[in-house]
């Protein structure tokens, strides 16, 4: 597929191209929410300061920053990351790839969706959630559970939409490889495969949002490491500046897997223009 | 690199030869007829086109052709063999170009090489001349999303032609073209046709198109698809655009058009402009 892989994708102008055509886009662009992003914080801190609102329920943003900064420097921060990333990697791929592979089964094979769909959707109707607790007894403390964990939230959506993607096909384009007599690999490999990127990715940024939750859930049922371990404990304790700081970390993890996915879409599906609900941009 | 099924000289047989051929769909528990005995020879290195109503079976009949699906009675033959199935012998341009996004211009026009298992180094040299023969010299590795919608018809057929099949197929492949792009394609198509000595069949529901392409016209009636007259049509090559405004051009088009129902006026020496 390397012809897939390769091309450049048009990008929109970067920030310093658009300072030199454009100034008061750059300000639309970045200048603006930043400034209304200042404001709500300077407002938050304020409210809290003069209703005297005690740090336990709602701590002010500076708290927030001093518990980030201090959890950064001392390390257990990155340490924690670390750990919930890799859960959250190493069962997104996992699933995905299962997805992925059930996904062309089903496809090429009829028989194999009558054998295996049934299985696929009621594992679905199951809340993963109820079944982290399970994973926990059987696979320990350990990062096997939360990878399982992982694997079974992000497999659904990625296995949808490679179905849809592998099935969307044109008639003409059909007819065009039929003429030719392909064959049904040939087919899969020149027009099912590529049609199918763009639903695959859309399954795949479904998937990784998905796969932060699944891992933040497992830890939160049973582990010793990891930043939903950390959140629980902040809580156990009433430093709710310390989970606000969290979530900070746990955001900034989830928009980097979600840019990194983004970055390998435009490479794949260059040929459509990306629209990113999240915002994925530049 | 040719894998043609063109026989010797010395075989007589058609390019193509249509042999009362039905085909009834069932659309719900409703059987459509969609062509009705149809019959129909079309000799080597012609230039035929098909002209109808919407919905009278041409583009059925270029699917049976292709081996895309079976007629219901009937048999066809391309270049005396039997279709039974999709063979690779014949070329296709759709009304839409069907180029695939993902590949450049001349990966797209190398699609049929691909998938056939010919000689890549060649077909990429013939591939080459075929964009320079269509006018897309410089546009190898562009997207199909970086060009015009003619030129992206350009693109098809040169993919169309790529493996030298003798017989091209053609299904209404300029109805989404603006009128003057059109007409230049329609002067393309044929400086093309006479460089490469293809047979081509080329479907249209334009009146004027078919009269200024076709060596002969298929004149066929609204469902189900009947061929209603064959017409000659000696109007001598190469044709240019002002050929279309002589009274000989007009009164074909008129001709023509009375065979499908002679409602639609048109003035005298216009040839039926109006209807593209």
């Amino acid at each position: 597929m390397a012809g897939v892989l390769t091309g450049d994708t048009e990008s929109r102008p970067t920030a310093v191209e658009l300072a030199r055509r454009n100034p008061a886009a750059l300000w639309n662009r970045y200048g603006l929410p930043l400034a209304v992003f200042v404001m709500l914080m300077a407002l938050w801190e304020g409210l809290i300061r003069y209703l005297e609102v005690p740090g336990y329920l709602v701590p002010p943003p500076s708290a927030i920053v001093r518990a980030l900064w201090s959890g950064l420097t001392s390390g257990l921060y990155l340490t924690h990351s670390a750990v919930t990333a890799t859960e959250a990697l190493m069962g997104f791929l996992i699933g995905s790839l299962l997805g992925l592979f059930i996904g062309m089964l089903v496809v090429v094979f009829p028989t194999a969706e009558r054998i295996v769909y049934p299985y696929v959707v009621a594992l679905q109707t199951v809340p993963k959630v109820a079944i982290a607790p399970l994973m926990v007894v059987w696979f320990g403390f350990g990062l096997t559970s939360k990878v399982l964990v992982v694997a079974l939230v992000s497999l659904f959506p990625v296995l949808v939409n490679v179905i849809a993607g592998l099935r969307a096909i044109d008639q003409d384009r059909l007819d065009l490889l039929g003429a030719l007599s392909a064959s049904r690999w040939q087919v899969f490999r020149y027009l099912r495969f590529p049609n199918a990127l763009p639903f695959i990715f859309a399954g795949l940024n479904t998937a990784i949002v998905f796969a932060v939750i699944g891992a933040i859930v497992g830890e939160f049922v049973g582990a010793n490491r990891g930043l939903g371990f950390l959140i629980l404990q902040a809580n156990y304790q009433l430093d709710i500046a310390g989970a606000f700081s969290l979530f900070v970390v746990l955001s900034i993890m989830g928009v980097t897997l979600h840019a990194g996915l983004r970055w390998l879409q435009r490479r794949c599906v260059f040929w459509m223009a990306s629209d990113d609900p999240l915002g994925g941009g530049h | 690199m040719t894998m043609s099924g063109r026989p010797s000289a010395s075989e007589p047989a058609a390019a193509l030869s249509v042999d009362n051929v039905s085909m009834i769909f069932a659309r719900g528990d409703k059987p459509v007829h969609a062509l009705d005995r149809v019959s129909l020879n079309v000799r080597d290195r012609e230039f035929i086109a098909i002209v109808g109503p919407s919905g009278c079976g041409k583009s059925t009949l270029l699917k049976l052709v292709t081996g895309l699906r079976a007629p219901s009675t009937g048999r066809l033959f391309v270049y005396g063999r039997q279709v039974t199935k999709p063979r690779g012998d014949v070329g296709i341009v759709f009304q839409n170009p069907v180029l695939l996004p993902w590949r450049t211009i001349i990966e797209n026009v190398v699609l049929p090489i691909d998938v056939l298992g010919l000689d890549g180094v060649l077909g990429r040299e013939r591939a080459r001349d075929l964009l320079d023969l269509v006018g897309l010299e410089g546009f190898e590795n562009a997207y199909p999303n970086e060009l015009s919608g003619g030129m992206q018809q350009r693109a098809a057929i040169a993919r169309a032609l790529v493996y030298d099949a003798p017989l091209l197929l053609m299904d209404e492949p300029f109805g989404a073209l603006d009128a003057m792009t059109r007409e230049q394609m329609n002067l393309e198509l044929q400086r093309i046709w006479s460089a490469n000595a293809k047979t081509v069949v080329f479907i249209t529901h334009s009146i004027p198109e078919a009269v200024f392409l076709a060596d002969r016209i298929v004149v066929m009636s609204a469902r189900p698809g009947r061929v209603l007259e064959i017409l000659d049509n000696p109007i001598p090559r190469l044709r240019s655009l002002d050929n279309m405004l002589e009274p000989e051009f007009g009164r074909r088009v008129r001709e023509i058009r009375h065979l499908l129902g002679g409602h639609v006026a048109t003035g005298e020496g216009h040839g039926g402009r109006a209807d593209w």
